[in-house]
């Protein structure tokens, strides 16, 4: 697939913005600011932005606890998403989600997810309605490795696979749930055979490659379009950090976790594909990362100085009170 | 007023709510062309067909979760759980997922589906399929449980649940889909959710029950009158939001209060209903507050056995007598 300097550009810059969101989220995390621990997904940035970044508005995405990059490749403001961090009444979920429910449903994120899991059959419902309204949308339903063992995946693969619906299985194995390896929790070598079992077509992609991930992606989501029912794309990643930002990681071995930092980090290998390829200059670079952490900067800053969310109006947001014809 | 059963009232309320709005469609198992193991959705395959009364497979968890995210992306999804007992294998997407994503999101999600479906003793069921399980439901904050005892009630507060924003857990009871009542064929006839309704009136001692308790509430009532008890039977029909008005007014007027359900007793909602009259009505009550509920049991297979662990309406007669 034959992309664009521009296209490479912004690739690079989406995948630079989730890493300095994340980082500045876990400076937040330190100095006490956040309300709770964060799932951060920094080394998994290219699995984010090569699913979503041809996504349009109106398609759908439901995500996991580790879902900041999901969200912000799909377009989410980046001072509602501090803000909710935060706790401040200007997130997205004015302080009652957090973290591991951020959602913007007027751009498709139908919502991270605190359940391993729970967000599949979610996805897969969007995909139906899509299907019901007669639309051309897509649903991408994100999920991690462990997902793969839960009873929920299994119902919703096999329930997108009978009906057809345009979804794309987006399985970004980072080959630890927690701390115990895939290798431990899961009998297969290649977690995208899996869905042989559900006749869902599956391939198998470096996840760390950004442009591998997003040619995966786009024949995916071209199925989906086209009625020919869903797809299942395993992105094999690593996360940097721990499962949370409480969580240190010393159940893998260093040589591991230096391996995929040095040698497979998807950001600094895009760079420099992109600097041998002459698509970009060092200066050029640098600029975008000048520019990001500004933007980064400021989305944080307006977080800060937001007011915390509203304790009044709590109980009158358990329901949806104006409900129809009553 | 014509007269039909509480399961055609059922899927006349879901008919008439297909044809006025045509994002209402029906999912699950075996309520296609079998029309559901009771029935309730008979017909509706043959008129709406395939794409709006949708066939699934045994994938109660999938079922839910399909129907909340299409309700999130603006559908108006009524799930049918074959048994309230198999709502065990869903709960994640009822108790973590719909009952708290508009709360959780800030507002942001618009969640109106309904989970359809029966509990209660039947012939024989046995203990994986007789459960009553409102209190499970009633427990968790953003959902709403309705209940209705009549044709009219099951109807009027099906279309309700339709076309409210909130996800309604709509539990009907398998031992009522062939009682018959009035139920009126207005388009519109809605019966508001979070309203109790006073199925008989009386002085002497208020019972309150919902589901197929209420039934056998009435009948007790009747056998009572013969004895100069003057019963009034508060059906509560909608368990959250709860209608803690009419249930005072009924306490603050007769003083004695019996509440009945078919659930067994600990953790029953009969508890909470007991715990509200004593915060807010304690010094109108001249007795103590009695339950009349299920055994603390599964519930057994044969029948003289399952018969001796439900409530039936001499045991609400003995528990009027108890108080009076």
């Amino acid at each position: 697939m034959q992309a664009t300097k521009q296209e490479k550009i912004d690739l690079y810059r989406l995948m630079y913005r989730i890493r300095t969101f994340e980082e500045q989220s876990f400076v937040s995390f330190n100095k006490g600011l956040t309300h709770g621990v964060l799932h951060l997904c920094i080394g998994q940035e290219a699995s984010a932005a090569g699913c979503i970044y041809d996504l349009k508005k109106e398609d759908y995405l439901a995500t996991t606890h580790r879902g900041h990059g999901h969200v912000i490749a799909k377009g989410a403001d980046l001072k509602r998403m501090f803000a909710e961090l935060l706790g401040k009444e200007t997130g997205y979920c004015r302080g009652r989600g957090g973290s591991m429910h951020i959602a913007d449903m007027e751009i498709g994120i139908l919502g991270a997810n605190g359940i391993v899991g729970g967000g599949v059959p979610i996805a897969v419902g969007a995909g139906l309605a899509i299907k019901y309204r007669g639309l051309n949308r897509v649903a991408l339903s994100f999920f991690g490795d462990a997902t793969l063992n839960t009873g929920a995946f299994h119902e919703a693969a096999n329930l997108a696979s009978i009906w057809k619906l345009p979804v794309v299985f987006v399985c970004e194995n980072n080959l630890y749930g927690i701390s115990v390896s895939i290798k431990k929790a899961c009998a297969l070598d290649t977690l995208a055979n899996r869905s042989a079992g559900y006749n869902i077509p599956g391939v198998c992609v470096d996840g760390n490659d950004v442009m591998a991930v997003r040619e995966a992606a786009n024949e995916a989501v071209e199925r989906a379009r086209n009625g020919e029912g869903p797809s299942f794309i395993e992105c094999q990643t690593y996360r940097h950090m721990g499962h949370f930002t409480a969580d240190d990681g010393k159940y893998r071995p260093d040589e591991e976790v230096k391996y995929w930092k040095e040698e497979r980090d998807p950001i600094k290998n895009f760079a420099k594909q992109l600097l041998d390829d002459k698509e970009v200059t060092q200066g050029g670079l640098d600029s975008i990362h000048d520019e990001v952490k500004t933007e980064i900067e400021q989305a944080f800053k307006f977080a800060e100085e937001s007011e915390p969310g509203h304790v009044d109006d709590l109980l009158e947001g358990v329901y949806n009170q104006p409900a129809a014809n009553q | 007023m014509r007269e039909i059963k509480y399961r055609e009232a059922i899927s006349e309320a879901l008919r008439e709510e297909m044809i006025r709005d045509k994002t209402v469609f029906v999912m699950g198992e075996d309520v296609g062309q079998f029309g559901g193991v009771f029935q309730a959705t008979a017909t509706l395959y043959k008129d709406f067909g395939a794409s709006r009364v949708l066939d699934t497979p045994i994938s109660e968890a999938a079922i839910v979760g399909a129907a909340l995210g299409s309700a999130l992306a603006g559908l108006r999804p009524v799930a049918e759980i074959m048994f309230v007992d198999f709502t065990s294998i869903a709960m994640d997407q009822i108790a973590n997922q719909c009952a708290k994503f508009h709360f959780m999101t800030g507002g942001q999600a618009i969640i109106p589906l309904v989970i359809r479906t029966q509990g209660g003793v039947g012939i024989g069921d046995a203990a994986q399929h007789s459960q009553s399980l409102e209190a499970w439901h009633a427990h968790i904050p953003g959902l709403k449980v309705v209940m209705p005892s009549t044709p009219a009630d099951a109807k009027g507060l099906l279309k309700a649940s339709i076309r409210d924003d909130n996800p309604v857990i709509f539990i009907e009871h398998k031992m009522l889909y062939l009682n018959e009542g009035p139920v009126p064929e207005d388009d519109d006839y809605m019966i508001p959710i979070g309203k109790a309704d006073i199925k008989r009136e009386g002085e002497d001692v208020t019972i309150i029950a919902w589901s197929k308790m209420v039934v056998d509430s009435l009948e007790a009532a009747d056998d009572l009158e013969k004895e100069g008890i003057q019963a009034e039977v508060v059906d509560l029909r909608t368990l959250n939001p709860l209608d803690l008005e009419t249930i005072l007014t009924s306490v603050k007027k007769t003083s004695r209060v019996v509440i009945v359900h078919e659930a067994c007793k600990t953790g029953g909602f009969g508890g909470e209903v007991a715990a509200l009259i004593m915060e807010n009505a304690f010094d109108y009550l001249d007795a103590p507050v009695e339950r009349v509920t299920g055994l603390d049991t599964p519930i057994p297979y044969a029948e003289p056995l399952y018969r001796a662990v439900i409530p039936n309406p001499d045991w609400i007669k003995k528990g009027v007598k108890k108080i009076l």
